[in-house]
This record gives C-alpha cells, sequence and structure tokens, in this order.
C-alpha cells in the first residue's frame, strides 16, 4: 500500500460528460484510480452507472471531459485516441470486462478451456499444451472442476458462467477489470461464494477494479472507494465504510436507509 | 511527556439527518486531545455521549464536520480529516489499528485468515503472520478447531475476540479500541488487559472506549470525558 | 486469360461471350485486380444473378466468365472428377455461350475452374486456378457478425481460428478439420480455401499458378497470386498434416494422390480410386496398373480401359 503511494494513478477520468441528445447519461464525473485500488460505483437503475462504465473503458465516446489510462510501458494515453487495434489489445491483455450475464462474455458455443484459452491463443500463445494447462489452473482457481474444461459453458450453472467469466478475464494477468453487476441475478449463496472469490483475486493479483452494483453489500465487501451516482452525476464518493457508514447526501443517506438486514 | 503520536484539535461533529427533514444531531464540538506513545488514553461519558464517534472519527469511518486529526506516520504528519481516501486507507494498514465493536464477518474467511491479514497489510510476512495469529487466538482461548471456519457461526464472544486478535496482531503506533471486552468473561477480560499492557509497554498510543470499569482503572493512563465537549444542540 | 479483349463477341444463340455483358465483366475484373493485389483479402463484388442455382458455382463461374478468352483452353472438375454433374454442366455452359475449347486434360488447360479438387499435376505459370466457394468466411462459424469479422480481418485479430483448432483437439485429440482447413496468407490474412480436402493445402503455397476463389452468393472474390506464401493454421505441439492414405489406388496404384472410396456392389464391396480421374487415366495410360484395374466394373474405370 505505502509503495503504491508514489505511484501514478493506472486509470484517470477527467469530468467525463456523455449527452443521449439532451438527456443527460453523465455528467463531470471525476477521479483517479490507483494499481490494486477497488472502486465502486453505486446507485439507482438510469443512475448513469453503466454509461459511465462504458465510458471509462473506451466503448463509448464521452461529450466531453477524457479518460486517461497508463499502459503497462508507462506512458499515459487517452484511451478516446487510441486506435481500434491498440484499444482490443488492451482488452485482451490489460483489462477485463464481466458482464452482469455471463454469457455477454462467454462464447457459449466452445468449450471452457476454449473460452480462457482464446485471449491467450489472441496474445500468439501456439502451444495447446501449455494452453490447456494455464486453463486447468485458471479454472482450478476459480473453484471449477477442471475435470469439466471440455464442457460448454450451456452445461454450466450461473454462478459456474460468472466464474468461468472471471477466470476468461483473468488469464492474462490484467491491471484493470471493469465488472458491471458481476453478481446480478445470481442466488444469494452463489453471490456470497463469487463475491469472496473476486475479493481474493482481487487481493491477491493486486487488481484495480471499477464495480458497477446496485447492491451496497456488494461495494462494502469489494471496494476501497466508492463513488455514489445520481440523474448522471458523482454525488458522493469516498472510503467506502465511510461513505455506507456516516452518508452526507439525502440520497446516499436514502440508499444505504433502504438496504434490509437479515 | 514525548511528542504525541495523536493530536485531535477542536474535531467537532454533527449529523443531518435529511430523511428526517433535515434533523441535525450533534455530537461532539472542541475535542482537543493529544495521545503520546505508550498513553492508553480512555474516552468516559455515559452512552451517545460520542465515544464511539470520535474513535471512528479517528480511523475515518466517520468524517469529521471541523478541526483536525493529526496522525504522526514516519516522518510525516497527516490530517485523517481531510487526507484522501488512499492516503487514509494506507494509514489503516501501517499505522492506525482499531478493534471495533463488532467483527465484520465476510463469507467463507476462516477466523485465522481474518487474523492473518490484518499483519499481512501490515507487511508482515506470511509465517509471521500465522505464528501471531495462532499465538494470539491461543492466548483468548478461541478454540482451535474453529480456527479453520468462517466466524459467521460462533458466538458474539467469539467472533469479539478473533476481532480483538485482529486489531492486536500488528506493531500499529496507534490503536483505537472500541469497547473491546463488552461481551468477555472474566477469564478473557484478563487476557485483554494483558494484551493492553503489552502494547504500552512496547509504547503504542492507545484510545479506548470501556465500559467496565474494572478493566477501565487498570489500563487507563488518563481519563477524558468525552460530555465536557458535547456540541450545543443546534 | 488470352485475349481479354472479347467485347462485341457474340456466341452462338445470341448470348455475349461468355453470357455475362462486357461492363459486369469489367467490375468483375477490377474485383479480381484488388484481390491479387491484397492476397487472402476478400473483396466484395456485384455478384449477378446466373442461369443456374446458388450452390452450383455462381461464383466460379463469373470469375471465370471474366477472365476466359477466346483462346483459353478450359476445364471443369468437380471433386476431381471432369464428368460430375456440376462439372458437366459448366463445362456445356461454357462451350455454349462462348464457344471456347474444353478438355479434361490438366496439362492442356489454361483455365481450370474446380469445386472441392486441386489437380494432382503441378499446375504452371500459364494456367488459373478457379475455385468454387461456398461461405467465403473463414471466421464465420465463430463469429456470425460480418461487421465484426471485417473488424477482426482489419486488425490481424485472429485468436477466434485457434480457438477453432483448440476445440478439434480438445474434442478428437487432433486436429479433425479435414476440408475448409484455413491458412495464412503472406502472414497477413485469414483465408479459407474452399472445401477442398487439407491434403490439397500444401499445393496452394508456391503455387505458379494463379488461383482465384468466387463466393456468387455471398459476393466476395479473393485471390493467391503466383508463389504465395500460404501456411495452414497449427499448433506448436500439433503440427498441420495433411491427409494420408492407407491404400494405393485400386486402378493406377498412385500412392501419392487424394483417393476417394466408391462402394463396388450391395455385398459391402469397396475400393479407392483416385478422386482426380484425368491423373488417373494419364497414369493409367503410362502403364501403371493397381491392383482391382482388370475387375473395376467400367463406370469406375471410365474410358481408359
Amino acid at each position: 500500500m505505502t509503495n503504491a503511494m508514489t505511484d501514478a494513478p493506472l486509470l484517470t477520468a477527467e469530468a467525463v460528460t456523455k449527452f443521449y441528445g439532451a438527456r443527460i447519461g453523465c455528467r463531470d464525473v471525476g477521479f483517479e484510480l490507483y494499481p490494486g485500488e477497488v472502486l465502486a460505483v453505486v446507485g439507482e437503475s438510469g443512475s448513469g452507472k453503466s454509461t459511465l462504465l462504458k465510458l471509462l473503458s473506451g466503448q463509448l465516446a464521452p461529450s466531453d471531459g477524457r479518460v486517461l489510462y497508463r499502459m503497462r510501458d508507462g506512458v499515459t494515453r487517452d484511451i478516446l485516441t487510441l486506435s481500434e487495434a491498440e484499444r482490443r489489445f488492451l482488452f485482451r491483455t490489460d483489462w477485463g470486462f464481466v458482464h452482469q450475464h455471463a454469457e455477454q462474455g462467454l462464447r457459449m458455443g466452445v468449450s471452457a478451456g476454449a473460452n480462457v484459452g482464446e485471449r491467450l491463443m489472441a496474445v500468439g500463445w501456439r502451444h495447446y499444451g501449455k494452453i490447456r494447462t494455464e486453463a486447468e489452473t485458471w479454472l482450478e482457481r476459480v473453484e471449477i472442476d477442471a475435470g469439466r474444461i471440455d464442457e460448454r459453458p450451456t452445461a454450466y450453472s450461473g454462478g459456474m458462467r460468472q466464474r468461468l467469466q472471471i477466470a476468461r478475464n483473468l488469464v492474462t494477468a490484467p491491471r484493470l477489470v471493469f465488472m458491471d453487476e458481476p453478481t446480478g441475478g445470481l442466488d444469494v449463496s452463489v453471490q456470497a461464494r463469487l463475491l469472496d472469490l473476486v475479493r481474493g483475486l482481487v487481493a491477491d493479483l493486486g487488481l484495480a477494479a471499477i464495480v458497477v452494483t446496485h447492491d451496497l453489500a456488494v461495494a462494502r465487501l469489494l471496494s476501497h472507494r466508492i463513488l455514489v451516482m445520481k440523474d448522471g452525476r458523482a454525488i458522493e464518493t469516498g472510503l467506502t465504510d465511510q461513505v455506507l457508514d456516516d452518508p452526507r447526501e439525502p440520497y446516499t443517506q436514502l440508499l444505504v436507509s433502504s438496504i434490509l438486514q437479515p | 511527556m514525548t511528542a504525541p503520536l495523536l493530536a485531535l484539535d477542536s474535531l467537532a461533529k454533527s449529523f443531518t439527518m435529511h430523511l428526517q427533514g433535515g434533523l441535525v444531531i450533534p455530537v461532539v464540538a472542541g475535542i482537543s486531545l493529544d495521545v503520546a506513545a505508550g498513553e492508553c488514553v480512555v474516552l468516559g461519558g455515559p452512552s451517545g455521549a460520542g465515544k464511539s464517534s470520535v474513535l471512528k472519527m479517528i480511523y475515518g469511518n466517520y468524517r469529521a464536520d471541523g478541526g483536525a486529526i493529526r496522525v504522526i506516520d514516519r516522518n510525516e504528519t497527516v490530517d485523517v480529516a481531510t487526507a484522501a481516501p488512499r492516503r487514509v486507507m494506507a494509514l489503516r494498514c501501517t499505522t492506525i489499528g482499531y478493534v471495533s465493536q463488532f467483527l465484520r464477518v465476510i463469507p467463507r474467511v476462516p477466523a485465522l485468515a481474518v487474523v492473518e491479514e490484518a499483519a499481512t497489510a501490515f507487511g508482515l510476512g506470511r509465517e509471521e503472520a500465522q505464528a501471531r495469529a495462532r499465538r494470539l487466538l491461543a492466548l483468548l482461548n478461541v478454540p482451535e478447531r474453529l480456527w479453520s471456519l468462517p466466524p459467521a457461526t460462533f458466538s458474539g464472544g467469539e467472533q469479539q475476540r478473533v476481532n480483538i486478535a485482529r486489531g492486536f496482531i500488528a506493531d500499529h503506533p496507534i490503536l483505537l479500541l472500541d469497547e473491546p471486552t463488552a461481551s468477555l468473561d472474566a477469564k478473557n477480560r484478563a487476557a485483554v488487559v494483558e494484551l493492553i499492557e503489552a502494547k504500552k509497554a512496547a509504547g503504542t498510543a492507545i484510545v479506548g472506549i470501556f465500559h467496565d470499569d474494572d478493566v477501565r482503572e487498570r489500563v487507563a493512563t488518563r481519563i477524558v470525558d468525552v460530555t465536557r465537549f458535547a456540541a450545543s444542540a443546534a | 486469360m488470352s485475349a481479354l479483349a472479347t467485347s462485341g463477341t457474340v456466341a452462338a444463340g445470341g448470348y455475349n461471350f461468355a453470357y455475362l455483358d462486357e461492363q459486369t465483366k469489367r467490375m468483375i475484373r477490377r474485383a479480381i485486380l484488388k484481390a491479387i493485389a491484397i492476397p487472402g483479402y476478400q473483396v466484395p463484388f456485384a455478384s449477378r444473378e446466373m442461369p443456374m442455382p446458388y450452390g452450383w458455382g455462381t461464383g466460379g463461374v463469373q470469375v471465370t466468365a471474366a477472365i476466359l478468352g477466346a483462346s483459353d483452353r478450359l476445364k471443369v472438375i468437380d471433386q476431381g472428377a471432369d464428368d460430375t454433374t456440376n462439372a458437366v454442366s459448366i463445362r456445356k455452359f461454357f462451350e455454349k455461350t462462348s464457344g471456347v475449347e474444353t478438355t479434361t486434360h490438366t496439362a492442356e488447360a489454361t483455365i481450370i475452374q474446380t469445386r472441392h479438387r486441386i489437380p494432382e499435376k503441378t499446375l504452371t505459370a500459364d494456367q488459373v486456378l478457379v475455385y468454387q466457394v461456398p461461405i467465403p468466411e473463414p471466421l464465420r462459424f465463430l463469429e456470425p457478425r460480418e461487421t465484426e469479422t471485417r473488424v477482426m480481418h482489419a486488425l490481424e485479430d485472429y485468436g477466434l481460428m485457434h480457438v477453432k483448432l483448440y476445440e478439434d483437439i480438445a474434442t478428437h485429440g487432433h486436429i479433425a478439420t479435414t476440408y475448409a482447413y484455413p491458412v495464412k496468407v503472406e502472414d497477413r490474412y485469414v483465408m479459407d480455401p474452399s472445401p477442398t480436402p487439407k491434403f490439397d493445402n500444401p499445393k496452394m503455397n508456391d503455387c505458379a499458378a494463379l488461383q482465384l476463389f468466387g463466393a456468387g452468393r455471398e459476393k466476395r472474390i479473393y485471390a493467391l497470386p503466383p508463389h504465395t506464401k500460404v501456411v495452414s493454421l497449427d499448433f506448436d505441439d500439433h503440427p498441420f498434416e495433411p491427409t494420408k492414405f492407407d491404400h494405393a489406388c485400386a486402378l493406377c496404384g498412385a500412392t501419392h494422390t487424394y483417393l476417394d472410396e466408391v462402394i463396388t456392389d450391395d455385398a459391402g464391396g469397396r475400393m479407392f480410386v483416385c478422386s482426380d480421374t484425368d491423373h488417373c487415366e494419364e497414369r493409367r495410360a503410362e502403364g501403371h496398373r493397381g491392383a482391382l484395374l482388370g475387375e473395376a466394373p467400367a463406370a469406375i474405370a471410365g474410358a481408359a480401359e
């Protein structure tokens, strides 16, 4: 942690703004994300969380503002100026993107092994045996029996699919992972397992992550910092436990007080 | 007295309840307090006086409305009240330890790992962390058969002892204790008192809340009555 | 290919020379030139309705029509044979619409239109091989979006191609793709060699003849100029291997050719014979004899006997 203090930010959002015609998707959002940090973006549906995630990951061009990313060579680039080839390369090496619906992040028509191996093959791995061994290692890491490596994700449960998606993303040791409601739609017990797994992987690999969620429990468990969004704006930001235990903004207080305590 | 490791300067806190028509609940105001190495300052006063809030502000868990919380972090002075979240996170790893009233249980993480985690975050090696965790859990009479289990199913007292072990495992120069002995029996209270004494001897600056008079008398270097700083109702 | 200036030529029956009008042929030639300039790249072209159904070689026919000249000699094969329905009808089509000479002998042909095979005889610099292509996009079955596959080609984003081969090995223990086996052209474009058996893949590499690929339904033309580097995709530990046969040709005794299995009777009798009928006949004419030559039915042994 202390060593990282002197590091430059990995990702910087500067007054990121997106209009859909006259409607605001997201307005004036700015923050810095450092290596190893997990930032949760919380808010209700329609608050601009998903728009923000798309803007940060270069899938959507902002109407104003910019997103800077420090590449592996140490050079900081405006992600909007990356060529499509560079952007894709980033997406299969240094970035991961975990979709809410695993079906969107997986190739459902090919085996689990091929799903995990695809990124390796895309960056030039050409040894079947090594690709397979690496895929097996990753399946084990996400608690999937390596004996099921040749099954298609269609044969997997929802929780397994989500874990497979995570393995597929982490196999190239990315430095930044975007997660869009990673536990949405999963049973509570399955959620807990996934969260714990993600929490462990993030800590072990020193990943930075931006997690979009409407679930404050997910934010508390996974993130160091939190950004509360409402109507496209970041209305409150700070340490996760600080914002959740001592919320200032009326909307944040409403969010926090709306959680059901078992 | 040596230079304080922790200095509160005119610290103030109130809560604004927006869901109740903007009701402002004043907590404390004008708290100034220095804590030196080897001291154990006990916050006194009845419940609701804002003792816990003070500890939470020092840890960065609550935000301060006014004043400063100066912490010596190696050669640097950091004001927790205004520091960036990232800086506060770093302080929690290396400088400020905190034993909360309740253990926040994380699904599937075994007790031993919960305790070790605080040591590795502090910078201790894995082996050292494990050795310390085992020693502390044994000292606090947590049965060894529980160590590999997640504390979710533990009794309140067992959970609290895991929490104490987690708070005491690292060598943070500053330690905050929020009623660590509340749900413990006499034997375990004594163990905790021993741990506190050891920390004091090692030069740790401690701020604590103990509602148990016996423990308070034994560990306190001085007692500060928080009601002195009660904020007037707005 | 010789004497491209065919404008105004009208063949018997009132057809324009080689059926297509001159403007269409020019359009196709432009696409061909572009394809030659960018080996392995799929060039879109305004494919015309032809007087035969899609799947019968409309792409190959249009390419042949565009490059055919009055002095060309045309050979048409289907699965290596000159006498199968598809080959016969396309040969007749050009005989009728262009009046060019046709042949079954590989060595005598200047243009060879083919479905699913490359002739066994080594092609030469003055020959053109025209492939009929059903599906030009090698990434199609892995990525159905055409917009996406085009971007993948543009960015050389070919990890997916190996995913297919990976799946093969995972399922079958070896790369089980035996035809339409993907190749990389000049270290750049991944290309579908049309449904030729992988046995023929090595013949594409460094070939002296020009190779043109036409996909009529999908409106794409691509090309391999003479002596282009064509490498079959594989893994380091599962290298590409052309199909090998345990048998020799029952008619000509050849051990280096692509063989078809032919059922000879209702009692399960079968024999393996060269798929390239012209090559097989030529060998027999030279005196090579296979084990079953004497007893093979005339329908299989053909006119040479």
